[in-house]
C-alpha cells in the first residue's frame, strides 16, 4: 500500500530531465559542479568541505533507496558507522594507504548490509523504516559491547591518514580534501551509473508498481536487496572517508540520530534527485558548523524545526523545487515559441 | 528459582511500559495510518511532567496518574491539529519524518530546560519496599506497575470490544472507507484517537518515573524497542501490541539477568526471528504487497 503512495507523491520528480542528453547545458552544469568541488576548500574550512562531501554521498546513498527504489532506510548509520570503524581499524593496524582502508570499510558495510537487507525487504513501506532502524540500533549495541575492538564509549582514536608517503595529503587538511574528494566523486559516479542503467530502471519499476514488476518476471526482493547493498557500500565509502578525515570513529556515527540526520539531508535536498543530497549536505553541515562555532547548543532544536518545516511545506526539497521551476520555465518558453 | 521469579516480575513490569505505549502506537496507526516516532518522546514527557509536578506543585504520584494522561491527551490533540493532520493524505513516511522532527525538538527542549542529569522521583509511599511470598522477595512497586498496566490494557480492550466508540475505532482500523460508507464520521474520531494514544504513552511514562532515570534521552532507546515490539506483535493488531510488549519486557529482563552484555541485542534477534518466520508479526495479518 505505502509503496504505491511513495510513488504517487514523487512521480513528477522521476520523469526524465527536460534537458536532452546532448544539451550543452548539461555539460555546463557538470562543469559548474566540478568547479564548485575544486573551489570549495578555498571558500570554507577544508575539513568542513570534506564533511559536506561525505554527508552528500551518504545522502545520495539514502536517496538511491528512497527516491529510486521507494524504500526509506532509517538505519543507514549502521553502514556509515560500521565502515568508519572498519576503515579506522584497517588504517590503524595495517597502515595501508587510506583509500584501501576506505575500500575495506565499504566492503564491510556491504557485508553487514546483506543479511539486514535480506531480512528487512520482507517488510515494505513504513515497516521497512522501523525494521532497519531496529537493526541499526542492534549494530550500535554490538559496537558498544566490543569495547576491545571499538573503544566503546571513547570511540576509536588516532586513525592515521596514510597516503603513499605524500606528506602534504597526510598532514594538511587542504590537500587531503582533494584526495578524499576523488573517492567521493567515484561514489557519486557509481550512484549515477546505477540510477541511469537498466538495473536502475527496474528499481524505478519496483518503486512505482511492485506487483507489475513482479508480473514482468523481475524478482522484486532480489532487486531491493541488491539496491540496499549497493547503497550501503556507498554509505560505507562516505563513512570511511569521514573517519579518515576526522581521525576517529565514535558511537555517534552509529546512532539513530545519524540515520535521522542523513534522511533529513536527503529530504532537504530533494527525494529522487540524486544531486540534491550534496546541496542538502552543504546547507545542513555549514549550518551546524556555524551554530557550533557561535556557541549555540540546541542543534537538535534547529534540526527538528527544519525537519518539520520541509516535511510540511517543502516536500520536493531544494533541488526538486529548483528543478520543477526550471522545468516549468522551459515548457512555458517552448509553448510561447510555438504560438 | 527465587531469582527467576524476580526477573519475571521485573520483566512484566517493564513489559507493562512497553505494552501500554505500544497499545497507543497501535491505536494511532490503526485509525490514522501514522507511525508516531515521537511516542518515545511522549513517554519521556510523561515521566518528566510527573517529576516536575511533584517538585514544583507538590502533586504526587497518584494524582499524576490522572493528571499526566490528561495533559498528554491535550498535547496529542495539539500535535494532531497543528502538524499531523496536514500529512494524513500523503505517504505515511512523511508523518514518520514529521514526528521524527518533533521528537528532536521535544527532546532538545527538555534537555535545555532540565539538563541532562536525571530528575529525582521516588517510589510513592505505600508502594515502596518488598513483599515476601514464600521464599521470594518481590518489589511492591513492580507488582503494582505490572498489575496496573494489565488493568489498563484490559480496560482499553473492553473499551475497544464492548462500546460503540471501540466499534467505530476498530471498524476504521479495519477499513476506513467502508466505515465511512456506513455513515460513520471517521474524521471526527481522528483527533481524539491520536490524543488517546499519546495519553497512553504519557501514562507509561508516569509508571516508569519511580523506577527509571528521568532524562531527556529516556525515550530515545525506548522508541526503537517499541518499534521492535510492534514489528513482533504486528502493528495492525491491538492484542499483538500488548502481548509483544510483555514478551519483549520479559526477554529484556532475562537478558539483563543471564547475559547482561547482550540484553539489548536479544530483543532485535527476536525481532529478526519473527520477521523470518512470520513477516507480518505474531498477530498481524498478511500484508498485501
Amino acid at each position: 500500500m505505502s509503496e504505491q503512495m511513495t510513488a504517487k507523491v514523487d512521480v513528477d520528480l522521476a520523469q526524465p530531465s527536460i534537458l536532452s542528453r546532448r544539451s550543452p547545458w548539461r555539460y555546463l552544469m557538470l562543469l559548474a559542479g566540478l568547479a564548485v568541488l575544486v573551489m570549495l576548500p578555498y571558500w570554507i574550512y577544508p575539513p568542513v568541505a570534506m564533511d559536506i562531501l561525505c554527508w552528500g554521498l551518504f545522502a545520495i546513498s539514502v536517496d538511491l533507496l528512497l527516491g529510486f527504489t521507494g524504500l526509506l532506510s532509517f538505519g543507514h548509520a549502521a553502514f556509515w558507522g560500521g565502515s568508519s570503524y572498519c576503515t579506522g581499524l584497517i588504517a590503524i593496524h595495517w597502515g595501508v594507504p587510506f583509500p584501501v582502508a576506505v575500500l575495506g570499510g565499504s566492503v564491510f558495510a556491504m557485508l553487514i548490509a546483506w543479511p539486514i537487507g535480506w531480512l528487512s525487504v520482507r517488510r515494505t513501506g513504513i515497516y521497512f523504516a522501523m525494521v532497519t532502524l531496529a537493526f541499526a540500533q542492534m549494530i550500535y549495541f554490538i559496537a558498544n559491547q566490543l569495547r576491545d575492538l571499538t573503544g566503546g564509549e571513547n570511540g576509536l582514536q588516532g586513525i592515521p591518514r596514510t597516503f603513499f608517503g605524500i606528506e602534504a595529503v597526510e598532514t594538511d587538511a587542504f590537500y587531503f580534501y582533494y584526495a578524499g574528494a576523488a573517492l567521493i566523486v567515484v561514489g557519486i559516479a557509481i550512484a549515477w551509473r546505477v540510477v541511469n542503467s537498466p538495473f536502475g530502471r527496474v528499481l524505478t519499476a519496483v518503486r512505482d508498481n511492485p506487483a507489475r514488476a513482479r508480473a514482468l518476471g523481475y524478482d522484486v526482493e532480489v532487486f531491493k536487496i541488491k539496491a540496499f547493498v549497493i547503497s550501503a557500500g556507498l554509505a560505507g565509502l562516505a563513512g570511511g572517508v569521514f573517519a579518515i578525515s576526522h581521525g576517529f570513529a565514535s558511537l555517534q556515527e552509529l546512532s539513530w540520530t545519524t540515520s535521522g540526520k542523513v534522511v533529513l539531508i536527503t529530504v532537504l535536498g530533494g527525494i529522487g534527485t540524486l544531486w540534491g543530497g550534496l546541496v542538502g549536505a552543504g546547507v545542513v553541515v555549514t549550518l551546524e558548523d556555524y551554530l557550533a562555532s557561535s556557541g549555540f547548543e540546541g542543534i537538535g532544536l534547529i534540526t527538528g524545526v527544519i525537519f518539520v518545516v520541509i516535511v510540511l511545506l517543502f516536500r520536493h526539497g531544494i533541488w526538486g523545487t529548483a528543478r520543477n521551476a526550471l522545468r516549468k520555465y522551459v515548457i512555458e518558453r517552448r509553448r510561447s515559441r510555438h504560438e | 528459582m527465587s531469582a527467576f521469579i524476580q526477573y519475571t516480575l521485573q520483566g512484566l513490569a517493564a513489559g507493562g511500559f512497553y505494552a501500554l505505549s505500544a497499545l497507543g502506537l497501535a491505536v494511532i496507526f490503526g485509525v490514522l495510518g501514522v507511525v508516531n516516532f515521537s511516542h518515545g518522546a511522549c513517554y519521556m514527557l510523561g515521566a518528566v511532567i510527573s517529576a516536575v509536578l511533584l517538585a514544583e506543585l507538590g502533586i504526587g504520584f497518584w494524582a499524576a496518574l490522572v493528571v499526566v494522561p490528561i495533559v498528554m491527551f491535550g498535547f496529542g490533540v495539539l500535535m494532531e491539529r497543528l502538524f499531523v493532520r496536514w500529512l494524513l493524505a500523503l505517504d505515511p513516511l512523511y508523518n514518520f519524518l514529521l514526528t521524527f522532527g518533533l521528537t528532536l525538538i521535544i527532546v532538545e527542549a527538555v534537555k535545555q530546560r532540565y539538563g541532562v542529569s536525571g530528575l529525582p522521583y521516588e517510589i510513592p509511599a505505600g508502594l515502596g519496599g518488598q513483599v515476601t511470598v514464600g521464599s521470594v522477595n518481590l518489589s511492591v512497586y513492580a507488582i503494582f506497575a505490572c498489575v496496573f498496566s494489565v488493568v489498563v490494557c484490559l480496560a482499553v480492550g473492553l473499551l475497544m470490544t464492548r462500546t460503540r466508540i471501540g466499534m467505530i475505532v476498530r471498524a476504521s482500523t479495519e477499513n476506513a472507507d467502508r466505515t465511512r460508507a456506513f455513515g460513520i464520521n471517521v474524521t471526527r474520531w481522528v483527533t481524539p484517537v491520536f490524543g488517546f494514544g499519546i495519553a497512553l504513552a504519557g501514562l507509561a511514562g508516569v509508571l516508569a518515573a519511580p523506577t527509571r532515570a528521568i532524562t531527556a534521552e529516556m525515550g530515545s532507546n525506548f522508541i526503537i524497542i517499541l518499534f521492535a515490539v510492534v514489528v513482533i506483535g504486528g502493528l495492525g493488531s491491538i492484542l499483538g501490541a500488548v502481548v509483544a510488549g510483555f514478551l519483549v519486557g520479559l526477554v529484556e529482563a532475562y537478558g539483563v539477568a543471564y547475559a547482561p552484555a547482550y540484553a539489548q541485542i536479544v530483543i532485535f534477534v527476536l525481532m529478526a526471528a519473527v520477521i523470518l518466520v512470520r513477516p507480518s508479526g505474531l498477530f498481524g495479518r498478511e500484508e498485501v504487497a
